[in-house]
Formats: structure tokens, C-alpha cells, sequence
């Protein structure tokens, strides 16, 4: 989230598509309805199902699963053409006036660069113009047919109301309603929040489906304002927290990369992470990513990173691809290519797509380790327990361990929340009979390691043997010392601009401007510097005061970046520093600094006259409706097809599905055509349970007992299904015998002028917990993810269904 | 940190009990019976705050747990409700926040380490030392057997890709940082984590 919890009550209009957040996220959303209540904020809602969020919407609209682009694009092209944008915001605010070069364009659904035999661009145009010194060049006329604002409005042209309706399904009377209401918040004074789950990540062109939104949101002036943002509602407790600190194939904490296989010298790896300015005077924050990268090293490696071994850069591994991401892991594992899996509290045999693969691939292993408070499918995967997991385990050799961990109440530390606070809790008792903390286990994994690479020497130990472990109890280290690491420490004393000592070796530092490139400091994750210091733990704070009520609480735990609240709040006031909103100022210029509720985004003393941009990370300090090369699928969104779909793309039948999606052969044979499976599928979560824990519970195996799909009146009448009757429900990979339940909430649509159905999968079941067993959704869903992080397409594919005898006639 | 909150609780029940029972001319015995009376079990129990495990709201929670953790005694959680000062939740609680004592005491709850053979069909239960031994094992021979120094260009890249790990989505930062550090300095590269699902 851009902004906070509460801060949606500060809306004008929320926008809740791409996600159900009253059923999901109840207790965030209550939010909404003090913005409904008190700020007479409007709610729509766009969703394929009349959700409950719906349900306590001013307006709903229906629409077709992996439709959103074209949704949206229309809502900008509709903006456009009705003058509809905070003209101010976009002219200072996003680079909208900024020249592309001349080798981009977009034909036919593919933009300039394509290469149809690897599926990916060559990106070298998708650039700015650069004068002589290297600046983007720059036309504040627009009169330039290569600004951004002019290839925008020509590349959403296309989507046109009509057009929009055909692709979607959504009536347009009811679109153009949505479109005005939206319109609105055009106001300078006025503010929508997008709020957003994996209603909009789960799609091979999710990263794409929420880019649209920011334009949108860019467009109207929404980013950085109270009640405004783009607000990503996460779905698990620490998720925020485990992506901050790097837990995925290609990251190093703190939104660092690790380096590629080109990348062979510390030189080469910082020659592309220099982000040296695109235009006069911006800030370009990340030119200090060698300080953060140094610092890093430091943490992980102590005395042995020094400048004469390029701070022990050989010592980090190299990637040969993008991302060894999970669909990746399991399709190596298929084919016999990785022996050995860690599930720490991850059951993927329930959360990945293609069960059958998933449980092939597990079959394969040598050993699987799975670390977890719960007994989890994936840790029996080797059991046969029939139709719903038929193993053979006599043909397994799979050796698995099955390891009792704490729960989140037998442990002290910080989860990072949506709205990026780190909170502190408190352990409340002893984990059951052995169990033990993953901490202890990761630990107790690494020093039997490390004493056999010490004892047997072995395959470059020096990363093992190098690697800092610096901490009062070696077994176990203590989640205060772990915070301290993160948060950061000064290895020598450093001076300050008049030579005078502003940390002394040893100290915690207080921020990341702190943090140095050679040596003399370390931090583990550099966003969370500043959440540990020398005057304590700043995460554990609890202060619920609220400046001018308006849902800051600067000094209840910590948020990264700098305990900042909103991100990009510069944008909250116009280019003189008075704020677009006087009522809901978040900072504000007064002469001589920036002073307001919030930490500002921005240097605390950069003149309004400077001309720095407020989006101090991006190289030319604006926005982006041109995203340049950092999307692997287009600087603009396009509208591409499920990998799945009832229909061919309206737009470029030629060009179906996203073309740089990341798609293995198996998995292309795997997907279904809408002749054999005409009903489109979609997943989701119910309130009353968590993904595949909460069966584990009594009280909400209770409350949702058994799995189930739902189904619109008109096609169960059509396909005499009843409800609370047995159904098979089938795709290409799989298929799952269930309840029904026969709804009005799910209706028709009218796509490409044919009626389309859809059914909702909820995914809560599994062989395991107290709830009765089911078959768990993914049996059902595709193996593709998106093509920019590989978030598998689990909201859009291809189902048939038909009434079925129940269990027994299943063999 | 804990915090015995509901301590005044117990005094100023127990005052108030003794001197109503005395003003309807008790006694000396009406203390007697209401100093035998029970305290409720909340005030006897110890606080802790924490954060609701499952989504990102990140609901405040109060816990409450008996005993006074005096060595050898081993508390038992008995309560979980919502925090009422967070500033998010206001002491609110969804249908699974509010059952989540059942899953800290589910039947489903692991307790202890257990291995299942190759070609069997059963789990076993296992020493720590046991389990972590072999794990560590398996991982150094695989490593050592397949770790790639160089690529084909000759190229330094350090990695291992035969064995993988996913990380837990509700781990705390603490445990995320120790796991980061722990797979890379193995050469993991197939590693990965809830975010997308």
C-alpha cells in the first residue's frame, strides 16, 4: 500500500476491483465504510461476482475475468477525451511531456522489438529522446507527437466504450456510470484509493492489470494524496515483509538484485545500477544503491567483504535466468532436475498451480524438508488417499521430514503489514511438546553444514564458512539481535560534514543516509534502517496519538522507508508546496522546509523552485505512463487474453495471449480449448477461512465444512444442476467432485455478443485438518504466471461442468 | 513485554466482593467464603500483545496465557481477542481472527519431528539430532555433487540448483533475514516465497 488503513476513510470514491477486501480483509475494511459513512466516499465495485463487498457498494458492474486492462485503458481514454485529469499533477508530476525515441511503436498487439521464438523484446527503444548531456528530452507543449501523453492517448484509442463492453461483458451504461464517478476525483481536492488483491496479481498479465490502475490514478492526481494511492491489500501476515527483505530467486533485501551471469565483475554489476539522473536535478535515490549494496555485504560477511575482494561480490551466487521462481522449481523437478525441496510453512501440493504436476514433481525429489506448525498435504503428498491424492507410496523414494514449528504465538518479532509497518509481538507461551522455531531449525541446518564443510572441505565453502554469525546464542539467535542486523550499525566512527563524530563504532544507526560504500557501516536490509537505533526498538511503539485524526499515527511501530507513512506525499501539494487538499494536508512548503503530518518523501529542505520531483526513486523524478524497459511485456498495458479463453482477442486475433509470457511446453499442452471446457473458472477465499490453515481450526471447519463451487441460476438450470447437488468440475489438468451452490450473485455476460459463464472456485480444502476432504482448487488451474513475476493465472481459465452422483461414483 | 493489565482487576474484585458481602452483615465469615471464591480466570492470566497471523491487515491481538511462567511451568494460551487500542483493527476480529485460538490448539498442531522412508507409507518419529543430521547430510552431498563453480563461458556463478527452498509467509522478518542468509551463503538460487499466491 502507497498509503495506510486508515487512510481510506479520507476517500472520496474507493475503487475495489481486483480483489473482494470486505470478505478477505474485513477488519481493514472497515475503513471504507467510515469513508462512506463520514466522508460520503462512493464505492464501486467491479468484480465477475456480485461479492460481498458488492454487497455495500453505490455501484457494482460485473465483468469478465482477465478483462481489467481493457477495462481500464477505457477509463483513460474516456478521461482524456472528456479533459477529465488534474492537468497541474500530470504536467509537473509524471512524464507525460517527455519524448520517446523514435524506434518504439506498437502494431497488431506487439510493441517494437519482439522476437517471436524467445517470447520476449528487445527493449532499446522503449526509451526517452536524450539531449547532449543525457536528459530525456522534453516538450511542455505536447505538441510533440513522440510526448508520452500523445503515444498514450493513440494507444488507448482503440478502447472505446463499445469496444471495452464486447471485450468485458460489462453493459456500458454501467461503464460509463463507473468512468464519471471516477472522473470526479479529477478535482485537485478530491482523491480515489485503489484498492486491490490477487484479484488483479493472478493473471499472466497482472503486473500489467495494476500498471493501468497507477496510470489511471496518475491521471485523476491520486498518488500521494490522503485518501488516494495505489493500495495493495496482501494476503498473508508477513508477506509484505518476506518480499522486503528479499526472500525470492533474484533479490537481496531491500529491493537489491542479485547479479546475472554477465555481471562477472563488481564493476559490471554496478554499471547497470547506476540510475544516474534522466533529467536536471532529480534525486534518483537509487544512486546510492552501492552504499546499500556495501553495506549488505558487510552484514553477511563481516571482515571478510573488503574493497581488495569487491566486498566479497564472487561470494553471492549468479543468475543464468530471470527467476528460478516456483512454477520454474516444479517444472525442473518434472523433469528430474532438483533433488531436494525446503517447504518452510508453504504447503505448494494446495497453492500451486496444476496439482497433478505439483505432486509429480514432489514424487521426484531424493528428500523434502517441510518445516511447519501444521500437517500439511504437501508433507503427505506420498500418501494414497485415493481420487484425492492417489500416491503409490511403495513407488516413492522420497525421503521426507516432517519438523514441528512455533506459531505466530510462541515468538517474539516484526511482521510487516500492508501498509509497510513493522510491528513487534510478544511471545505468549511455549510452542507443543518439541515443536521449535524455524529460527532454531535454519540454524541448526546451517552449523551442521558448516561443521562438515569444515571437517570434509567440499564443494566453495568460503560463503559458508565466511558467512557472519555473530549472535549471543549461536543456536538460537534472538529476534532482538536479528532486528538490530537488519536495522544496521556503524563499523567506525562517522563523521558528519564538519568532521565531528555523528555515530561512534558499534552504534545502531538512525537512517539509511547513513549508510556508506566503504565499509565503515552494515545493514542487513537498508529499508529498515531507522527501526532499531541506539534509542530502541522502534517497532515496538505504541502510541495511538493521530495528528488531525486523519490516520497517520506517526509513532505506532515503524514503516519503512524512514517511518514515512505515505509514499510520494510530495505529490500531496502542487508544484509551490500548498497543498492540492487544505483540508487534508499531508506536507506542505513553509519557506523554509517541508513541514506536515507525515516524514516527507522528499528532501526536508529542497526548495519548491529546485524542480525535484516528488517520485525521488525514478530517474526522472516523475510518474510513468511510459514505463520505459522495466516491464517485460510493453511500456503501455495492452489487453491480451487468459491463456485460457471463451473468445479470441477482439483487438489482435493474431496476438492472443500475453507474447511474453514464460510458458513450458508441457504446460501448453496442458491448457484447454473453450470447445471441450466453455466456462470460464476463477478462484478465491471465503471469509471464513485462511488458503489451507484454518481447516486446521475447529470453529471455521465448522462455519465452512465442505468444498464447494458456485454457479449461476441460468447455467444450472441449463446443465440441471441443483443446489447443494454433486458436481464434476473438469479442466484440461484435472477435475474435482463437489457440492454446488446454485447463486444469483454470479450472471451471464454478454462477451464478443455471447453469453458467458463463469464459476467461482473457492480454495480452502484439502486431505488434511478437520473440515472434510476435498480436492483443493488448483486441481483444477493452469501453469502460467504472469510474465513479469510469475504469479500463476489462478483468476481466469477454462472449466466444464456437469451434475455428478457424488463421491461414489468416483473410482 | 507483558503486561498484567487486568492485575487491578483481581484487587479490586476481590475489595469489592469482601466489602458488599460485609455490608449485607457477613461478617467475618462472608470474607472467609469470599476469599475461597475463584478469580476469574483472566485476571490470573498473563498478557502478551501480538499480531493476528493470517492476512496483512495485521490485526492487534491480546493473548492470554495461565501460569506466571515460573520455570517448569508451562503456560497454556486460553484466550485470544482483539487488541482494543490498535489504531487498525480497533479491537475488531474477522471469523478467523476470532477463532484463532483454535488453531494455535488444533489436533492438526505437529509436535514432534517425524520421517518417512523412501518406499513406505508411514511417518516415524525422530530425534531433532536425528533429522537435522541426516537433512544436513543429504544437502551437503547434493550440494557438493552439483554445485555449479563456473558456467559454460567460464564464468564465475557460484549457485546450486538442485535443491530449493520456499520461505514461510507468515515467519517474522527476524526469521526471514536468518533464512536469507542461510540459503544464499549455500548458493540457493531456486528459492522463493508466498508473495504470489
Amino acid at each position: 500500500m502507497t498509503n495506510t488503513w486508515q487512510d481510506i476513510k479520507n476517500a472520496n470514491v474507493v475503487l475495489v476491483m481486483g480483489g473482494n477486501a470486505a470478505e478477505a480483509h474485513p477488519c481493514g475494511f472497515k475503513w471504507v465504510i467510515e469513508a462512506k459513512i463520514h466522508n460520503g466516499a462512493k464505492l464501486i465495485v467491479v468484480d465477475p461476482r456480485f461479492t460481498r463487498t458488492a454487497s455495500v457498494a453505490d455501484f457494482y458492474a460485473p465483468i469478465r475475468p482477465g478483462t481489467d486492462i481493457a477495462f481500464l485503458s477505457g477509463v483513460i481514454r474516456y478521461l482524456l477525451e472528456k479533459d477529465q485529469v488534474q492537468h497541474e499533477y500530470v504536467r509537473a508530476y509524471t512524464n507525460a511531456s517527455l519524448i520517446v525515441k523514435e524506434g518504439f511503436s506498437f502494431k497488431d498487439g506487439l510493441f517494437s522489438g519482439y522476437n517471436a521464438e524467445t517470447h520476449s523484446y528487445d527493449k532499446t527503444d522503449w526509451q526517452y529522446e536524450l539531449d547532449e548531456q543525457g536528459f530525456a528530452k522534453i516538450d511542455d507543449t505536447w505538441e510533440n507527437p513522440r510526448c508520452v501523453i500523445n503515444l498514450m492517448r493513440q494507444h488507448v484509442d482503440r478502447y472505446t466504450p463499445e469496444m471495452v463492453s464486447r471485450i468485458c461483458g460489462t453493459p456500458i451504461d454501467k461503464y460509463l456510470t463507473i468512468c464519471n464517478l471516477i472522473a470526479g476525483t479529477s478535482l485537485p481536492d478530491k482523491a480515489m484509493t485503489s484498492l486491490f488483491a490477487l484479484g488483479w496479481t493472478q493473471h499472466s498479465v497482472g503486473s500489467q492489470n495494476i500498471r493501468t490502475m497507477a496510470m489511471v490514478q496518475l491521471l485523476l492526481g491520486n498518488i500521494g494524496v490522503s485518501g488516494g494511492g495505489m493500495n495493495a491489500l496482501r494476503g498473508h501476515s508477513n508477506i509484505q515483509g518476506l518480499t522486503d527483505v528479499g526472500l525470492l530467486s533474484n533479490q537481496i533485501p531491500g529491493y537489491l538484485t542479485l547479479p546475472k551471469d554477465q555481471e562477472q565483475t563488481f564493476d559490471d554489476y554496478m554499471k547497470t545500477r547506476q540510475f544516474k539522473p534522466l533529467r536536471p536535478n532529480q534525486m534518483s535515490y537509487w544512486q546510492n544503491y552501492r552504499k546499500f549494496f556495501v553495506s549488505f555485504q558487510k552484514t553477511m560477511f563481516g571482515d571478510a567483504a573488503t574493497a581488495e575482494n569487491n566486498w566479497a561480490y564472487d561470494l553471492l551466487p549468479k543468475l543464468n535466468v530471470p527467476m528460478y521462481d516456483i512454477i520454474k522449481a516444479f517444472e525442473m523437478m518434472v523433469h528430474g532436475e532438483i533433488n531436494g525441496y525446503i517447504c518452510q510453512g508453504f504447503n505448494p501440493l494446495q497453492a500451486f498451480p496444476e496439482k497433478n504436476k505439483i505432486r509429480r514433481g514432489l514424487s521426484k525429489l531424493k528428500y523434502l524438508v517441510v518445516m511447519d506448525p501444521l500437517d500439511t498435504e504437501t508433507s503427505r503428498f506420498w500418501e494414497n488417499v485415493g481420487p484425492l491424492n492417489p500416491s503409490d507410496p511403495a513407488k516413492i523414494e522420497t525421503e521426507v521430514f516432517q519438523l514441528p514449528t512455533t506459531c505466530f504465538a510462541e515468538e517474539d518479532g516484526t511482521l510487516v503489514n500492508s501498509a509497510r509497518w513493522l510491528q513487534w509481538h510478544w511471545k505468549a507461551a511455549e510452542p507443543p511438546a518439541k515443536a521449535k522455531s524455524d529460527i532454531w531449525i535454519m540454524a541448526g541446518i546451517f552449523h551442521r553444514m558448516r561443521e562438515l564443510y569444515r571437517k570434509e572441505g567440499g564443494a566453495f565453502p568460503d560463503p559458508i564458512l565466511k558467512l557472519t554469525w555473530n549472535y549471543t546464542d549461536p543456536v538460537e539467535p534472538s529476534a532482538d539481535e536479528l532486528a538490530k542486523e537488519m536495522n544496521g550499525r556503524a563499523r567506525a566512527d562517522l563523521k558528519d560534514a564538519s568532521g565531528a563524530i555523528a555515530v561512534k563504532a558499534g552504534q545502531q544507526l538512525d537512517s539509511f543516509a547513513q549508510l556508506r560504500d566503504d565499509g565503515t557501516t552494515e545493514s542487513g536490509c537498508w529499508i529498515f534502517t531507522g527501526s532499531y537505533t541506539e534509542k530502541g526498538n522502534m517497532m515496538a511503539r505504541r502510541d495511538t496519538h493521530d495528528p488531525r485524526d486523519q490516520g497517520i499515527t506517526p509513532d505506532w511501530a515503524w514503516s519503512w522507508p524512514a517511518n514515512r507513512r505515505i509514499l510520494y506525499n510530495r505529490a500531496s501539494a502542487d508544484v509551490a508546496g500548498n497543498p492540492w487538499n487544505p483540508a487534508k494536508p499531508i506536507i506542505q512548503w513553509d519557506g523554509s522546509r517541508w513541514v506536515g503530518i507525515d516524514v516527507p518523501d522528499y528532501g526536508p529542505t529542497i526548495k519548491p523552485s529546485d524542480g525535484v520531483g516528488p517520485f525521488i526513486m525514478n530517474a526522472e523524478g516523475t510518474g510513468r505512463f511510459f514505463a520505459l524497459d522495466q516491464m517485460v511485456d510493453g511500456p503501455f498495458p495492452e489487453h491480451y487474453e487468459p491463456m485460457e479463453s471463451p473468445v479470441e482477442n477482439l483487438l489482435h486475433p493474431k496476438v492472443q495471449n500475453n507474447p511474453a509470457a514464460r510458458v513450458f511446453a508441457d504446460d501448453r499442452a496442458d491448457f484447454g480449448t473453450p470447445e471441450q471446457f466453455p466456462y470460464v473458472g476463477t478462484t478465491y477465499r471465503l471469509t471464513e477461512h485462511f488458503h489451507f490453515w484454518t481447516k486446521h481450526a475447529l470453529i471455521n471447519a465448522i462455519l465452512q465444512p465442505q468444498e464447494f463451487i458456485e454457479i449461476g441460476e441460468v447455467l444450472a438450470n441449463e446443465k440441471g444442476i441443483a443446489n447443494n447437488g454433486w458436481v464434476r468440475v473438469s479442466s484440461k489438468r484435472g477435475h474435482m467432485i463437489c457440492k454446488a451452490y446454485v447463486t444469483k450473485r454470479i450472471k451471464p455476460m454478454t462477451v464478443a455478443g455471447k453469453p458467458t459463464h463463469v464459476i467461482g472456485v473457492p480454495l480452502h480444502w484439502g486431505f488434511t485438518g478437520l473440515a472434510k476432504k476435498g480436492y483443493g482448487a488448483n486441481i483444477l488451474t493452469p501453469s502460467v504466471g504472469d510474465a513479469n513475476t510469475q504469479t500463476p493465472e489462478f483468476k481466469a481459465f477454462l472449466v466444464n461442468i456437469e451434475p455428478s452422483n457424488g463421491p461414489e461414483g468416483e473410482v | 513485554m507483558t503486561l498484567t493489565r487486568r492485575g487491578f482487576i483481581k484487587l479490586s474484585g476481590a475489595t469489592l466482593a469482601s466489602s458488599s458481602l460485609s455490608a449485607m452483615g457477613f461478617g467475618g465469615c462472608g470474607v472467609a467464603l469470599a476469599q475461597s471464591v475463584r478469580l476469574y480466570k483472566l485476571a490470573a492470566a498473563k498478557e502478551t500483545r501480538n499480531t493476528c497471523t493470517y492476512c496483512s491487515v495485521a490485526c492487534g491481538i491480546l493473548i492470554y496465557t495461565t501460569g506466571d511462567d515460573a520455570k517448569n511451568s508451562h503456560g497454556n494460551i486460553m484466550h485470544i481477542e482483539g487488541d482494543p487500542d490498535h489504531p487498525v483493527n480497533r479491537g475488531t476480529l474477522c471469523p478467523k481472527g476470532s477463532a484463532l485460538l483454535d488453531v494455535v490448539h488444533s489436533p492438526g498442531r505437529l509436535q514432534v519431528p517425524k520421517y518417512r522412508a523412501p518406499g513406505t507409507d508411514e511417518f516415524k518419529e525422530v530425534s531433532w539430532d536425528f533429522a537435522l543430521d541426516r537433512i544436513a547430510r543429504l544437502m551437503k552431498d547434493d550440494r557438493d555433487a552439483h554445485f555449479i563453480a563456473k558456467n559454460e563461458q567460464g564464468g564465475t556463478v557460484n549457485r546450486w540448483l538442485t535443491t530449493g527452498m520456499l520461505a514461510a509467509s507468515a515467519s517474522s522478518n527476524e526469521t526471514a533475514l536468518l533464512t536469507w542468509k542461510v540459503a544464499r551463503a549455500f548458493g540457493m538460487l531456486v528459492f522463493d516465497n508466498q508473495a504470489r499466491v
